[in-house]
């Protein structure tokens, strides 16, 4: 019998009897881990769109924003990176805040390795696509191959549409001109609103987003732009440390790819 | 520039950070607690970037039309709003509200 190798390289499950009628795999064009990865790739890399034009607005280039987008590729770091110089803070308090809050991709990295168990250079084209939505794309299907399609249909969908919007976002935000007369300064609001509102199911996560929003306002006329958030973030990885709360709170997609799963 | 640095660096964080999920072997990394920090940082950033992105300018706090987009953004999010719908809402918010004189 054939075996047939998924995009990972994880052999399918060969059918004990030896029969032909399999359930799974299915079918590329049939599969529903690719019909999700696709939706999920076009959500998600549309409001690439935002992230261009809000880059553009807090005072970085094009080549900049393609930059943050081709190679860091993690959304709420990058709004996070842009947000902390739009507000007047240094380079290294916008670097810090990105990478604090790009720590949750090493959890999604150990679980993906887990689930699809990439080899050789494979691994390394896995970490980049290792966000959020492929993450959550994956671990919302129970078979290996489609958990495996998932994973990479997502990433790699959302890598390109992404950077396609962000670079469209980017030109849109050089045409506008000033950004408050447009009011980009209240969409950058509103985005990082909406990047927090998913992770807000339960109390604490909710009352832990309260504090750290308060330490934040109460430090900002004592210290230099951007440290604020730096205090917060301090605040929060004592509140999870010392926390006996739910372990995934706040390891949610910005985009749900299951969206009747983990209704409000 | 030095912006770049800064973008550059961060960008190899990033990515070391997404790898070491596949290098690290998983018993160094299993500990719950670094799984909720990483859940409860997500959080607290985020809530801190919005309250940050709304009250301050430099080093004071303000009230001004991005207010309007704050209140805006979370009613579009409570009725289920797209993300890029719900950004959309925040920049009219504010640019209606600095129509209407608000600073």
């Amino acid at each position: 019998m054939l075996t047939i190798f998924s995009i990972a390289g994880i052999p399918s499950e060969v059918n004990p009897i030896g029969g032909t009628a399999y359930a799974w795999p299915v079918e590329l064009s049939r599969s529903p881990a690719v019909r999700v990865g696709l939706s999920i790739a076009v959500a998600t890399g549309l409001y690439g769109v935002s992230f261009g034009a809000l880059s553009i607005a807090s005072g970085l280039d094009l080549l900049q924003t393609m930059a943050l987008s081709l190679l860091l590729f993690s959304g709420g770091s990058q709004f996070a990176f842009i947000g902390v110089v739009g507000g007047g803070g240094t380079g290294a308090a916008a670097m810090s805040a990105a990478s604090l809050l790009g720590i949750r991709n090493a959890v999604y990295g150990m679980q993906m390795n887990a689930m699809l168990r990439p080899r050789g250079l494979r691994r390394f084209a896995a970490a980049q696509v290792t966000i959020d939505e492929s993450t959550a794309t994956a671990t919302g299907q129970s078979e290996p191959q489609e958990q495996s399609r998932g994973f990479w249909v997502a990433g790699i969908g959302i890598y390109v549409l992404w950077n396609v919007f962000t670079l469209a976002g980017a030109l849109l935000g050089n045409a506008l001109g000033d950004p408050a007369q447009w009011g980009l300064d209240g969409a950058a609001v509103a985005a990082f609103l909406g990047l927090l509102w998913p992770r807000l199911k339960a109390r604490e996560p909710a009352a832990i987003a309260v504090v750290c929003a308060l330490v934040t306002l109460l430090t900002v006329p004592f210290v230099p732009a951007g440290i604020p958030i730096l205090v917060a973030a301090a605040v929060a990885a004592l509140a999870g440390w010392f926390s006996s709360g739910h372990p995934r709170e706040g390891l949610e997609p910005d985009v749900e790819p299951y969206p009747t799963e983990g209704h409000r | 520039m030095n912006l770049w640095i800064w973008i550059l660096i961060a960008c190899g964080i990033s990515y070391l950070t997404k790898l070491a999920g596949y290098l690290v072997p998983a018993r160094l990394m299993e500990n719950p607690h670094m799984t909720r920090v990483a859940g409860t940082l997500t959080i607290g950033l985020l809530a801190s970037l919005t309250a940050v992105n709304t009250f301050s300018s430099g080093q004071s706090l303000v009230i001004d039309a991005r207010l309007a987009a704050l209140v805006a953004a979370g009613v579009a999010l409570w009725l289920r709003a797209p993300f890029l719908v719900v950004v959309l809402v925040g920049a009219g918010a504010a640019a209606l509200a600095r129509l209407l004189g608000a600073p």
